[in-house]
């Protein structure tokens, strides 16, 4: 059997292989934890935030990405108001019925219409991009290993090339993107936008505050989700205490 | 199987009220929590977000000729519109309500300002059935209004029952007139 | 005709339904004076908390279902809609996904127990095979169940498991395409999965009464793995035995709910928030968590069709367990040397999922090749001899007297049904 002879060859490779083995991996840097308010179990969508990441979404990211699954109406969970979300849900003009003859045409979007996106299809957008998709960015913050942590480290993670290195054509380096080369240009320089709360618009702010905003809509639940577990949790704590108190009881003659 | 019952030491009785209570508690806490999670369950076959979101349509009024009428999809049901002509307003209004098979004046149906268009649920208020009347080819009854081809049911130019089998006037939806010309249901 | 049943309720609505059809004599006689040993420990929960998962699973399902569109365009948007627009949608579906896991941790640690004090052993052969029945109609369940959100893994999960059957000898391709309904996982491939994966919980159901009936005519083992002997060994199982499952029950829904609201993602894979792209495989495909030991042992074997009889059976050895151990004992207590190894088993199952999370390369080969040799030793070649060489500890005389006479016999003697007569 092969299997008796194993054991040896398994400390040989502990010693031997392992080392070669990892290193090709790790060529990003192990990411930074960032402070978010939504984090742990009593975290809440800082909404100042997220309505200035909404404005680097609009201003900036939407230039390409689309976010199919969000509605105008969705953004009252960041806080904006009624008006203000049908003023911004007006600015942008939909598909709307057919004419009388048949033929397409357009509207301005109402709070029940998704985000538009930038591009008809997803052909369009690759040939708009030199061939790379941007993707959607619905539950962009779910589908990254590493989450908000990841999207923030590639916002900020651009720089030069390191000497030596091999770009290929159309790429840019980034210290955070899997493999270091990533199709985006970098989309954030600190002062893209001008934020109307008055916050300076540093390039961590910015990437800071469209986290947020992405994260809120992969996750627009969050808030009451952490609010009922809290409730629940405490809840089904008290009932297995109970429940263990009548279980001792019953139990106290049998021992 | 009865005689597999361990036997309770006799010290057990005394504690029996308390143990009961506690019981008591806990069984109560647990039927608390299972009802808390049945509501979730049933709440979801509520109309969702998307669909709440869709609950108002706007209807632009400029093409419709007085004396026709346009049909809408409000809710996944038919909304008439009609633009109604001088004499058919009158004959509305003029009619004396105990003539009525459910009275109610003309001008608790339609806006003030706004006689000329009468705005209903286009849904037979027999069995549900959609009424006839809205283009101008099709058969309006007797009262000029709306004729129900399943059970001849007949509504006036108010939309108001008139001829059975239908016990009530045909409903109207919430709506309000955002310009002259423009109305908003929902 | 036989006749009314005869009942004695005290109320007559209760009475009236008993003596036509006697469901309340049964439910007493099964669940509230059944006689259990008196001796279980908490492992003796999972059973309960394993048929409370499965309701979860069914309801939350269902509710699901009324949402979900198994259609290849539709099918992750109508997941998010789930999440964002429909009232609750988002607990009820972070309750499925979680409960998957939840399920299988429950399952085998269930496993665990029935392997550590012997319940597989004379007379429950019957009872443990229809349990094993039980872990292949979940994990296909499972298995399916991943498939209809629609992301990268679910694609590619779905890719790769139908494609294993492509190793069997000359039909493997054909088999493949029927699976599928096409050339490719893709819409027809889908819809089956969606009606499959309905369908399978309510046969696991059945199954389970069997599972359950084979269990009340057998009665339970417990840790001393010795028979009942007399009544002063058991107890009523109400309320003992249901309030013991209600403590488990609230710790069970407690760990589940704090998955649920607070880490609902922390189990499953960030691609399958991807919608599935039949052109771009993600860097590793990985299976959830609860098949990473068999899909390390996939792996671990060069030859495909080796990899996959291997991986197929690792389960099925499990089918054959109650005669592959040789052992009189059932109880890990009173066997000194296997009471070592099961904890060998248990370190190189959790190996083997460690193995599987990672890509097979380097060092991860060679630990997989060596945990994949050491599951099949374990149950083939460990456990038969182990058996006749190992010598067991005196075991007690009765459950409710677990003083160990001097000299006593190694046996429980009075033990009725057990055929095994070795010394």
């Amino acid at each position: 059997m092969r299997g008796l002879s194993l054991p040896a060859a398994t400390l040989l490779a502990l010693c031997g292989l392992a080392g070669p083995a990892r290193a090709q991996e790790s060529q990003t840097p192990p990411l930074v934890h960032q402070h978010w308010s939504f984090d742990g179990i009593l975290g809440t969508f800082d909404n100042a935030a997220a309505q200035r990441g909404f404005m680097v979404y609009q201003q900036v990211c939407s230039a390409c990405h689309s976010m199919k699954q969000m509605y105008y109406r969705n953004l009252t969970g960041i806080g904006l108001n009624d008006d203000e979300i049908k003023a911004i849900a007006g600015s942008v003009q939909v598909p709307g019925p057919l004419d009388e003859n048949g033929a397409p045409t357009e509207r301005p979007g109402l709070p029940s219409d998704h985000f538009k996106s930038p591009f008809a299809n997803d052909t369009a957008a690759r040939a708009a991009n030199g061939g790379a998709l941007p993707p959607d960015q619905s539950v962009l913050e779910k589908a990254r290993e590493g989450g908000a942590d990841y999207i923030f480290a590639v916002l900020t993670g651009y720089s030069d090339a390191p000497a030596g290195m091999k770009m290929q054509q159309g790429m840019n380096y980034n210290r955070f993107f899997p493999g270091n080369q990533i199709a985006m240009p970098q989309p954030l320089h600190g002062n893209d936008v001008t934020y109307t709360d008055g916050t300076p618009s540093s390039l961590d702010q910015e990437a800071h505050d469209v986290t947020t905003f992405l994260a809120f809509a992969a996750n627009p639940e969050l808030n009451g989700r952490h609010q009922m577990g809290v409730k629940v949790v405490l809840f089904l704590a008290f009932l297995t205490g109970l429940t263990y108190a009548v279980k001792r009881k019953i139990w106290a003659d049998v021992h | 199987m009865a005689d597999t019952v361990t036997v309770p030491p006799v010290g057990h009785v005394t504690e029996a009220p308390r143990r009961d209570l506690l019981k008591l508690v806990t069984v109560a806490s647990a039927a608390i929590g299972a009802g808390a999670i049945a509501w979730p369950l049933i709440d979801s076959m509520n109309p969702s977000q998307d669909v709440l979101a869709l609950s108002a349509t706007e209807v632009d009024l400029t093409p419709i000729a007085e004396g026709s009428g346009i049909t809408v999809l409000w809710r996944g049901k038919p909304i008439f519109v009609r633009h109604r002509t001088p004499e058919e307003i009158k004959s509305a209004e003029d009619v004396p309500l105990n003539q009525l098979i459910e009275p109610q004046p003309d001008s608790q149906r339609v806006k003030p300002g706004h006689t000329q268009w009468i705005i209903v649920i286009g849904i037979c208020t027999h069995l549900g059935c959609v009424p006839l009347g809205n283009k101008p080819t099709d058969p309006r009854g007797e009262w000029g209004g709306w004729f129900c081809p399943c059970h001849g049911s007949q509504y006036d130019t108010s939309g108001r029952v008139r001829h059975g089998p239908a016990p009530l006037n045909l409903n109207l939806p919430p709506y309000a007139f955002e310009t002259d010309t423009k109305i908003k249901i929902g | 005709m036989a006749g009314l049943h005869k009942s004695d309720f005290p109320n007559p609505v209760i009475n009236w339904i008993d003596t036509r059809l006697p469901v309340f004599t049964l439910m007493q006689k099964e669940y509230g004076t059944f006689p259990t040993p008196k001796n279980f420990n908490y492992f003796w929960n999972f059973g309960a908390l394993a048929v409370v998962a499965l309701m979860i699973m069914i309801v939350t399902g269902i509710f699901l279902a009324m949402n979900y569109t198994p259609n290849v365009t539709m099918a992750f948007d109508s997941v998010e809609r789930i999440m964002r627009d429909v009232n609750y949608g988002w607990l009820i579906r972070y309750v499925h996904m979680n409960g998957a896991s939840m399920f299988f941790i429950v399952v085998y640690i269930h496993i665990f127990r029935g392997l550590y004090y012997g319940s597989y052993k004379a007379p429950r052969e019957l009872l443990w095979m229809i349990g094993v029945v039980l872990l292949l109609l979940m994990m296909a369940t499972a298995f399916m169940g991943y498939v209809l959100p629609w992301g990268q893994m679910s694609y590619w999960g779905a890719t790769v498991i139908t494609n294993l059957f492509s190793a069997v000898p000359a039909v493997g391709p054909g088999i493949v395409t029927w699976l599928w309904g096409g050339f490719s996982v893709d819409n027809p491939t889908l819809n089956r999965f969606f009606s499959l994966h309905y369908l399978l919980p309510f046969v696991i159901v059945g199954v389970l009464f069997l599972h359950v009936a084979a269990l009340h005519i057998t009665g339970s083992n417990n840790p001393l793995g010795i028979e009942v002997k007399s009544p002063q060994d058991t107890l009523p199982f109400h309320p003992y035995y249901t309030v013991k499952d209600s403590v488990g029950v609230c710790v069970f829904l407690l760990i589940w709910a704090a998955l649920v609201f607070f880490y609902p993602n922390y189990l499953g894979h960030v691609d399958n928030y991807t919608p599935a792209n039949p052109l771009a495989t993600p860097a590793d495909v990985v299976p959830e968590w609860y098949f990473l030991p068999f899909y390390a042992i996939l792996r671990s074997v060069p030859n495909k069709l080796g990899g996959v009889s291997m991986m197929f059976g690792s389960i099925l050895v499990l089918f054959v367990l109650p005669w592959l151990d040789t052992s009189p004992v059932r109880s890990c207590r009173f066997r000194p040397i296997y009471r070592q190894l099961i904890w060998v088993l248990v370190v190189d199952v959790l190996l083997l999922g460690t193995v599987g999370a990672h890509p097979p390369e380097g060092i991860w080969v060679v630990i997989g090749r060596v945990c994949t040799s050491y599951y099949f030793l374990h149950f083939l070649v460990v456990l038969p001899f182990l058996g006749k060489l190992e010598r067991p500890l005196p075991l007690p005389e009765s459950i409710s007297r677990p003083v160990i006479p001097r000299g006593g016999g190694p046996l429980p003697g009075a033990a009725p049904a057990k055929p095994m007569g070795k010394p």
